[in-house]
């Protein structure tokens, strides 16, 4: 009885899954192996090896490994505070850090443009102080740091609630077997926090990949990375569909893969996170 | 003489207005197994946290062996410490556990696999190298924090209930084996507990603590056969306390009865507290005590009968191997050394201090 009942309850996620994630994932692996005519081919899955294609699945690659590598680095040590200002649970700060995620990111990335626009805040900002003025609207750096405070607390909360979760006990045992504060952040912590780390970092990376909204609010169109690549070959005017479906298999693959060489070389620690 | 090995000078600790020790003067000698004993909140786990070095006193001082440690890091003092939630790392199998101190101290790679194999056996788990620490029961893990603290050779070892998570099966064969350690290594241990069996059991040295302050110091026939007050009689075992006056010595009026004892010098007809363990009471045929009383109720526990007896109007607490029905007329008669006379203190946490 009780099995049959929790089938009928399962039932409409089912059907969710098939409806939004299999028959698109089916529709896009159909698309990407042929052509306009409708026979078989593998040009549009190879295609991402062109330079035209190669060149932003690179530049999507090298930004997503900084801007990751950005958020692990502020989100660390911030969890190991924050965890120590929350042992009484209800912690205003650790709320201070996820109250952005509340609002819409789009917002976000535009108030971030706001900041950053030639005579904006930070320029205006500078001024007051004597300072030049900085040109970042439209680089690189913009779209690194947009993207870096979009998915930061995706990296903080796995992380912090990891580290939370170390009995204070085990801390002290450390401490008292002659481990110095660096010690214990390096062989108690860190090794312990491991699955959030993780989970933060794949959260971050794999979709910093496919980012390209926030590379047109803050790249201004000169930061091209492989998501505009994909966007541009689904909405420009020689929409190719056939194209876009195979750039993104190709993609998808690419990440399935580094994530699973990722998941090779931190072996271990078993990462059970959210993933 | 035995060495002073740690010398707690003037220790006072709050935590905003409460005051969980005040002014506490302790010291502690080489080569003992020395228990905290106390009711929770009397300060003990936070004295032990104190000469561990994760709190630092308002004031006062910790001296060891010696030298004054009050502001030196835990990691830096020459104890270890066993935590009652074994705290271990779980990231890390047994052999990595117990070494992890001795890695940090840099020892040679054959001598930390010598010292983990020793430590190992010393806590009777020898071939536990590799396994990890969930795949352990809690005994278990309890013998491996305890290896992972002795295999430092730290001059003292400091023990957080470490036996309040185990079964009382478990706990009592652990308590024989912490005995069986301490003789082995020969170090000082700092053991602390509420459960009184325990500390009567394993110590050599008690300190009886409640609201801060030091109730009464001594062996464990000491603490038990003499109480100095009333909280000491009260929390180590049962008890009958009965407010009472000395009339001369060796002469105590216990509700309204003259009854002899062995204590002098109270002065005469001073208001004093007596304490009269159950098990010394003899239940007698009704004429033959000292007073007489009727049994009220009778229990079963075992090795015992526990009976209530009211006599002048208080209701003894007796065990017994003979049962006497509830009903039945009874004398109650007492030996004068079993009546432990105690001044009555002014107020109720009055600090009693007395030298080992």
């Amino acid at each position: 009885m009780k099995k049959i009942g929790s089938k009928i309850l399962t039932g409409p996620y089912i059907i969710w899954m098939i409806i939004f994630t299999v028959i698109p994932l089916g529709l896009i692996v159909y698309y990407a192996f042929t052509n306009s005519g409708g026979a078989f081919t593998l040009d549009n899955v190879v295609s991402i090896a062109d330079t035209v294609n190669a060149k932003p699945l690179w530049l999507s690659f090298k930004m997503s490994f900084e801007i990751t590598v950005i958020c692990f680095l502020l989100s660390f040590p911030l969890a190991i505070i924050l965890s120590k200002y929350s042992k009484n649970k209800n912690s205003i700060i650790v709320m201070a850090f996820i109250l952005p995620m509340w609002m819409n990111f789009m917002l976000r990335t535009l108030a971030w443009r706001l900041i950053l626009l030639n005579n904006g805040f930070l320029n205006r900002a500078f001024e007051i102080f004597g300072l030049n003025s900085v040109y970042l609207m439209n680089t690189k750096a913009a779209v690194i740091l947009g993207t870096a405070y979009d998915y930061f607390p995706f990296m903080l909360l796995p992380i912090y609630n990891a580290v939370a979760k170390i009995d204070e006990d085990v801390i002290s045992a450390a401490r008292d077997l002659g481990a110095s504060g660096v010690v214990v952040i390096r062989r108690i912590i860190f090794p312990l926090a491991m699955p959030g780390i993780i989970s933060g970092i794949t959260m971050v990376f794999v979709p910093s990949m496919s980012e390209f909204v926030i590379a047109d609010m803050l790249g201004g169109g000169k930061v091209y990375m492989i998501g505009n690549a994909i966007e541009q070959a689904f909405n420009s005017g020689y929409a190719d569909i056939h194209l876009g479906s195979g750039l993104s298999l190709s993609l998808m693959g690419l990440i399935v893969i580094s994530m699973l060489i990722y998941k090779f070389f931190d072996k271990g620690e078993e990462g059970h996170g959210i993933w | 003489m035995a060495k002073k090995l740690i010398d707690l000078v003037g220790i006072t600790k709050s935590y905003g207005d409460r005051v969980i020790i005040d002014d506490m003067n302790l010291f502690m000698n080489e080569n003992r197994f020395l228990t905290l004993l106390g009711p929770s909140g009397c300060g003990k786990t936070t004295t032990l946290r104190i000469i561990g070095g994760f709190e630092s006193p308002d004031k006062g001082k910790v001296i060891f062996d010696g030298k004054d440690i009050t502001d030196t890091a835990p990691n830096e003092r020459p104890l270890n410490t066993v935590f009652q939630k074994y705290a271990l790392f779980t990231h890390m199998n047994i052999e990595e556990n117990i070494a992890f101190g001795l890695k940090i101290k840099k020892k040679s790679k054959s001598y930390i696999s010598d010292k983990v194999k020793y430590a190992l056996k010393l806590v009777n788990l020898s071939g536990y190298e590799k396994r990890m620490p969930d795949s352990l029961s809690g005994g278990q893990q309890q013998r491996i924090a305890i290896a992972r603290a002795i295999v430092n050779e730290p001059k003292v070892l400091l023990l957080d209930e470490p036996l309040g998570a185990l079964d009382l099966k478990l706990r009592q064969d652990m308590q024989y084996e912490l005995i069986r350690l301490k003789n082995e290594l020969g170090i000082t241990f700092i053991y602390v507990t509420h459960d009184q069996e325990e500390a009567l059991t394993m110590s050599d040295t008690i300190v009886v603590m409640n609201k801060g302050y030091i109730q009464q110091i001594g062996t464990p026939e000491d603490i038990y056969n003499e109480p100095q007050n009333a909280f000491v009689a009260d929390f180590i075992g049962e008890s009958n306390i009965i407010g009472a006056t000395m009339v001369e010595d060796r002469l105590v009026e216990i509700l309204g009865t003259r009854f002899k004892c062995v204590d002098e010098g109270f002065g005469n007809n001073k208001p004093v507290d007596v304490v009269v363990r159950p098990e010394d009471i003899v239940l007698t045929e009704p004429d033959y005590g000292i007073i007489k009383g009727r049994v009220m109720s009778a229990i079963f526990k075992g090795v015992h009968y526990e009976m209530e007896v009211l006599a002048n109007g208080f209701e003894w607490l007796v065990h017994s191997t003979v049962l006497k029905e509830p009903g039945t007329e009874v004398g109650i008669f007492v030996d004068p050394f079993n009546i432990q006379i105690m001044n009555k203190p002014e107020s109720e946490d009055e600090e009693v201090l007395v030298e080992e």
